[in-house]
């Protein structure tokens, strides 16, 4: 038995460039404006990042998407250097206080990548039951267009985790790829927009007493990240990930498989001893980061029947 | 068949990142001058130019600091005064035609082979301003021929040289080697490759016809860009209502006739081509686009036939 979900929150453009996110975003104000629709859950639907979105740019100044630890959501206004300082205290008073009674019941903030992973639910925990509950859903029913959906888990501790989701009592990213930044491709759209959908189908059974049978979700835990081989003066980049690599987020990659080709034609194979999934291949708002791809180890979490506690 | 004779080409020039963010560019110039270390230059047919073009949106990782520098190489641009308040990229790129030009000069380099990338899904595309460039034509004949790895085709823009507005434009016999579908700030092995790829082929181009054998004419089939469409904007906002029909997405160069799909609003509404005469789409969905208004370009397929050439031993 779980609390119900009286209070959830839709965003997007949180990074201005993932344009499946703020052209959901944008149709969702719209139709709110046309007709006063009285919704079964109370969504809030909010624009995450408006200049970043203006300028279609991933952010202005810093990344928003890693202001939203308990240390930045503190920082003074004089220390507030940054639009997006700025903006994520706002958005941690809207959607928040992060950790307080008053926060979100759950939070979905929408994202793009240009990596080939389907769509995952990116989350801090592997053992909120919502969270898993709303992916094995998804899993099930994501058929318009037909979509892989996984769940990603990233095992930081709530008050330093760093993105959006993470403030309210329940959340994830739901990212979505390929797709290049700066466009925006229909079936991409749909996908998001049909998990979307599936989403608050799911938040309104929960809360109307519903009983979700247990089962098991596959998890994906974030082990390391790995970087581009580059020029030991300059820092460039001397490869790019290898064509056998490249789409192939979620397959196993063992040791000794090509992950890198250098620009001259040499294959750089993964010296690691674990066999483990890479995500997040090739993701571009990672050159900076220093993240050609991230590895992740994957186990079935069981899951319980879970129910409402609010009829 | 017709036999023309047209000088050797003496220099030539292959530049790279005139779009900061448009990578298989940015990483073949370095690629190419790592080669000369390490061979010198007699690995070349003739001397080489490299260049990265916009350096400021290169380190930036944007397609342009203030203005798309691949529009500024007209010669009013190229003659316009420089004052305090000139666009960064204009100043480029007059630095840009006094290194490589100047344009429509007989000090212009031979040949500039400019690099770009693209999000639409064009494999390997010849850009060239003229059909009657016949080297620019002939290396597109040669390269359709010799790589089979993406599919290589020919776009020409029928634009009088004055007003080429792109880089290439400031040299004798300019072509930009267009490859994609690649993310603007991703490099991809296989689109890298095949970049490379295409740009050695033209080096042995260049070598095979400077040697002065006969390289046969024959037909040859272009795309000429005619128009573009835009995006259904909303009236007030000017946002896009809709995307790109999946029907049509990814399907560059198809024949699209009337009554066929072109946009799908976010509502789920299907917009459909109503014009009557069918043309061939061209850099459907490139994200760089959006600002231009453009959705896609629509081209007529032509054929032309080429003379043979012959380089002219000076």
């Amino acid at each position: 038995m779980l609390p119900a979900l009286s209070r959830v929150a839709v965003c997007g453009g949180t990074h201005g460039n993932e344009l499946s996110g703020v052209y959901l975003v944008h149709e969702r104000l719209k139709r709110r404006k046309k007709s006063q629709v009285m919704e079964p859950v109370a969504v809030v639907t909010v624009m995450s990042n408006p200049r970043a979105v203006q300028r279609c740019v991933r952010y202005t100044e810093t990344d928003l998407n890693r202001c939203f630890t308990h240390a930045m959501l503190s920082l003074s206004a004089s220390e507030q250097t940054s639009y997006e300082l700025v903006r994520s205290q706002e958005l941690n008073s809207l959607l928040g206080p992060k950790g307080s009674a008053e926060a979100m019941d759950l939070i979905c903030d929408l994202h793009n990548t240009t990596a080939n992973m389907g769509l995952c639910l990116i989350t801090y925990s592997d053992s909120d039951w919502i969270c898993l509950h709303i992916c094995k859903y998804l899993q099930a029913r994501a058929q318009h267009p037909r979509t892989d959906v996984r769940y990603i888990h990233y095992d930081i501790p709530r008050s330093e985790a760093y993105s959006l989701d993470s403030v309210g009592k329940h959340g994830f990213a739901m990212e979505i790829g390929p797709q290049p930044h700066g466009l925006i491709r229909a079936n991409i759209f749909m996908a998001m927009q049909e998990a979307v959908q599936l989403l608050l189908d799911w938040v309104r059974l929960f809360n109307s007493g519903a009983q979700f049978e247990g089962g098991s979700v596959d998890v994906y835990t974030l082990v390391k990240n790995i970087d581009y081989p580059r020029d030991p003066h300059t820092h460039t980049i001397i490869a790019a990930v290898h064509p056998d690599l490249q789409d192939r987020d979620f397959c196993l990659l063992h040791p000794g498989d090509p992950m890198f080709l250098s620009f001259s034609g040499e294959t750089l194979r993964y010296k690691g001893k674990e066999p483990l999934y890479p995500f997040f291949i090739n993701e571009s708002a990672y050159y900076e980061k220093a993240v050609a791809l991230s590895l992740a180890r994957r186990r079935k979490v069981e899951i319980p029947a879970i129910r409402s506690s609010r009829m | 068949m017709e036999l023309i004779t047209l000088p050797a080409l003496h220099r030539m020039a292959v530049c790279g990142g005139t779009h900061g963010n448009e990578m298989s560019g940015v990483f073949l110039v370095p690629e190419l001058e790592r080669q000369r270390k390490e061979k010198g230059d007699a690995i070349w047919p003739i001397p080489l130019t490299t260049v990265l073009s916009n350096p400021q949106a290169i380190k930036e990782c944007k397609r342009y600091v203030d203005k798309d520098l691949n529009r500024c190489f007209t010669s009013a641009i190229l003659s316009s005064p420089i004052t305090d308040s000139t666009p960064y990229e204009v100043r480029r790129a007059q630095e840009l035609n006094t290194l490589l030009g100047p344009k429509q000069t007989n000090d212009a380099i031979d040949m500039i082979c400019d690099l770009h990338n693209t999000t639409a899904n064009m494999g390997l595309s010849i850009i060239c301003y003229s059909h009657t460039n016949w080297i620019c034509l002939h290396i597109f004949k040669y390269l359709q021929a010799k790589i089979t790895t993406v599919p290589v085709r020919l776009v020409l823009l029928n634009i009088p040289i004055g007003d080429a507005y792109s880089l290439e434009s400031v040299s004798k016999y300019g072509i930009s080697l267009e490859v994609g579908p690649q993310p603007q700030g991703v490099v991809r092995a296989d689109i890298f490759n095949a970049m490379k790829e295409g740009v050695n082929a033209v080096l042995d181009w260049v070598k095979n016809f400077n040697s002065g054998e006969v390289i046969e004419g024959g037909d040859v089939e272009a795309f000429m860009f005619k128009k573009t469409v835009d995006y259904p904007r909303d009236p007030e906002t000017k946002t896009p209502i809709a995307a790109v029909h999946p029907q049509l997405q990814d399907r560059d160069f198809c024949l699209l006739k009337r009554g066929d799909p072109m946009f799908l609003t976010f509502s789920g509404e299907t917009v459909r081509y109503e014009e009557e005469e069918p043309l061939h789409p061209v850099f459907i969905n490139e994200a760089a686009y959006y600002e231009k208004g453009i959705a896609f370009h629509l081209a007529q397929k032509q054929p032309w036939t080429i003379p043979s050439i012959q380089a002219k031993k000076v």
